[in-house]
């Protein structure tokens, strides 16, 4: 692999990080003032606002990397140019992230599923031979192991609860495992980084001890999984989030704010 | 003791800046007041929080994304303080909620006002929450003691918020020609009714005498009005920008600025029910809480059923 090659590959892969943790973000706080209850409405902002920081600390880095590679289509980059001025085909945040916030069964099993993964997938990255991922993972992990410790409550409160809501957890579990596998699948720009197929064993397994507390039923290994998001190939939910997103950027081009 | 000495006792403490607690004797109408004023007040926090919550899918950066999501939760926060204090005053959260949906409790009507641009979310913290600290900080001093303590912690953040606030116009004020009018367009807006957040005029306010004589209140709408006037007549230099207000002028013999008459009949209209937003305020609070009957009935359904095995355990 040629340095430019590698240097791309891990721009790739930091944004790819970042734009997860943007989209996450900027879909669970659409619940901020709307929350089933006052102190979960507090908490799930809290999270929005954990992934928020996260999101910023890897577009930070991908801009520095930007701005020292000799071209760069992206040049001169910020935080701020690479979450509100590229397209939805430039974004490499995985399906999972993008799908509509649904129901607070589906808010919480979708935050269970991606913290869980985040947590197992920071815990690598923590040690890996690049210092400032290695950083921002080592920084997140305290945050990430809290949304796990709050998404898993939830999902055993929900899924042992009452009828409807064990109901609920259901239609979520069908609505959304079919976005779980694309965590797992690697695309070019992760090689040398950490192998995402290494964490599937893991994640399933505590995924496995929340449902079975939850009494919830896991579903089958054969379930067709969706991918796209990492290499840009989105739902058409994403460009809608970015309109939303991007719009005062987009409306008033080199505008201070 | 008769009910005569015991209001003695009670206006004595009072008088001598002893706090009352909720164990205290005390007259009936002083707890429906604070009552009243303290679940106002969390509502105001809780409904405070959509017109900019209507904004942080669009903030225009990261970072200012970032310090509204914050500001927003804070207002939550505001309003957990002091739904817990009020309950102190022996009415659950629960009822004062549904005094709220079923428009029998009110809220500031501030936040009847849509909030339109971007700029809106700096002016909104700069005079909405500069408005409200002047009001708060005053009861940090309020004789009611759990009412006072919840201030106190909240004051704090409030003075953030202003200062936020008055940031984001700043960025715009100095920003394009499009930046400044949408700064001047918001501050036209909000200015109005920002003034009527003080309230109705001394003349015209009921409550007023009893609520100082007990200091629920200390300073009077009037003067609290004036001097949120003199504060922002300042402030609003260093933006270079204007107040609506073509009778806005510093009178030297009062040391005060005089200022225009208010539109009171658009102050009593928002109050009846007819603001700008009203109805989808109410609207979106309701919603939120039928949405979530569901996710508080499986909470405590789960509660229970802990509580029961761990009564197994045990037995
Ligand atoms: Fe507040
Ligand atoms: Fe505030």
């Amino acid at each position: 692999m040629s340095a430019h090659t590698s240097n791309q590959a891990l721009i790739d892969y930091t944004l790819h990080l970042a734009d997860s943790s943007l989209i996450m973000a900027q879909r669970s706080s659409e619940w901020c003032g709307h929350g089933p209850v006052l102190e979960q409405d507090i908490a799930i902002t809290n999270i929005s606002l954990d992934l928020l920081g996260q999101a910023r600390h890897f577009y930070q880095y991908a801009a520095g990397l930007i701005n020292q590679s000799a071209d760069h289509t992206l040049k001169p980059a910020t935080e701020d140019s690479l979450a509100y001025l590229r397209d939805e085909r430039a974004f490499k945040n995985l399906l999972l992230t993008e799908l509509p916030k649904g129901d607070w069964a589906q808010t919480i099993l979708k935050h269970f599923f991606f913290s869980v993964y985040q947590s197992l997938l920071y815990t690598r990255l923590q040690t890996v031979p690049d210092k400032d991922l290695a950083a921002i993972a080592a920084k997140s992990l305290k945050e990430v192991a809290y949304h796990v410790k709050w998404s898993s409550e939830w999902v055993i409160r929900l899924g042992d609860g009452t009828a409807e809501s064990h109901q609920r957890m259901l239609t979520a579990i069908e609505e959304l495992w079919p976005y779980t596998g694309e965590m797992f699948r690697a695309a070019d720009y992760e090689t040398g980084m950490v192998d995402p197929s290494t964490l599937h064993a893991g994640w399933l397994k505590e995924v496995q001890d929340v449902f079975a507390e939850a009494t919830l039923p896991m579903s089958s290994e054969s379930v067709y999984m969706h991918v796209g998001g990492k290499t840009g190939l989105h739902t058409e939910n994403l460009g809608y989030m970015l309109a939303e997103l991007q719009y005062l950027q987009r409306a008033y081009p080199g505008a201070e704010w | 003791m008769s009910v005569h000495e015991l209001e003695k006792l009670f206006q004595d403490k009072i008088d001598q800046e002893i706090k009352i607690e909720p164990r205290d004797w005390m007259p009936e109408a002083y707890r429906k007041t604070n009552l009243r004023q303290i679940s106002q007040h969390a509502h105001s926090e809780i409904v405070g929080m959509l017109p900019e919550g209507n904004w942080i899918g669009r903030a225009p950066s990261l970072k200012r994304k970032a310090i509204l999501l914050a500001k927003v939760q804070d207002e939550g926060g505001h309003g957990l303080y002091l739904y817990s204090a009020a309950e102190t005053l022996g009415f659950s959260r629960d009822q004062m909620i549904e005094d709220l949906h079923s428009g029998k409790a009110k809220y500031s009507s501030i936040f009847n006002y849509p909030s339109l641009t971007w700029a809106d979310m700096g002016a909104i913290g700069w005079l909405v929450d500069g408005a409200a600290i002047l009001n708060q900080v005053m009861l940090c001093r309020t004789s009611y003691g759990p009412y006072a303590r919840a201030m106190v912690r909240i004051c704090k953040e409030e003075s953030f918020h202003q200062r936020q606030g008055f940031e984001i116009l700043l960025v715009l004020s100095r920003g394009t020609e499009a930046q400044k009018a949408m700064c001047q367009d918001a501050i036209n807006r909000w200015w109005w009714p920002s003034l009527m957040m003080f309230g109705p005029k001394d003349s015209e306010s009921t409550n007023s005498d009893q609520s100082m004589k007990w200091k629920i209140k200390r300073k009077s709408n009037d003067e609290l009005r004036q001097q949120f006037v003199d504060m922002i007549a300042e402030q609003v230099k260093v933006l270079g920008m204007t107040l609506p207000d073509p009778d806005l002028v510093w009178n030297e013999s009062r040391k005060h600025y005089d200022f225009g008459e208010i539109n009171w009949e658009e102050f009593w209209n928002v109050v009846k029910g007819n603001g700008p937003c009203n109805k989808q305020r109410l609207e979106a609070r309701r919603k939120a809480h039928d949405n979530g009957a569901w996710v508080r009935e499986a909470a405590s359904a789960y509660a229970a059923k802990k509580a029961a095995r761990r009564k197994t355990v045990a037995a």
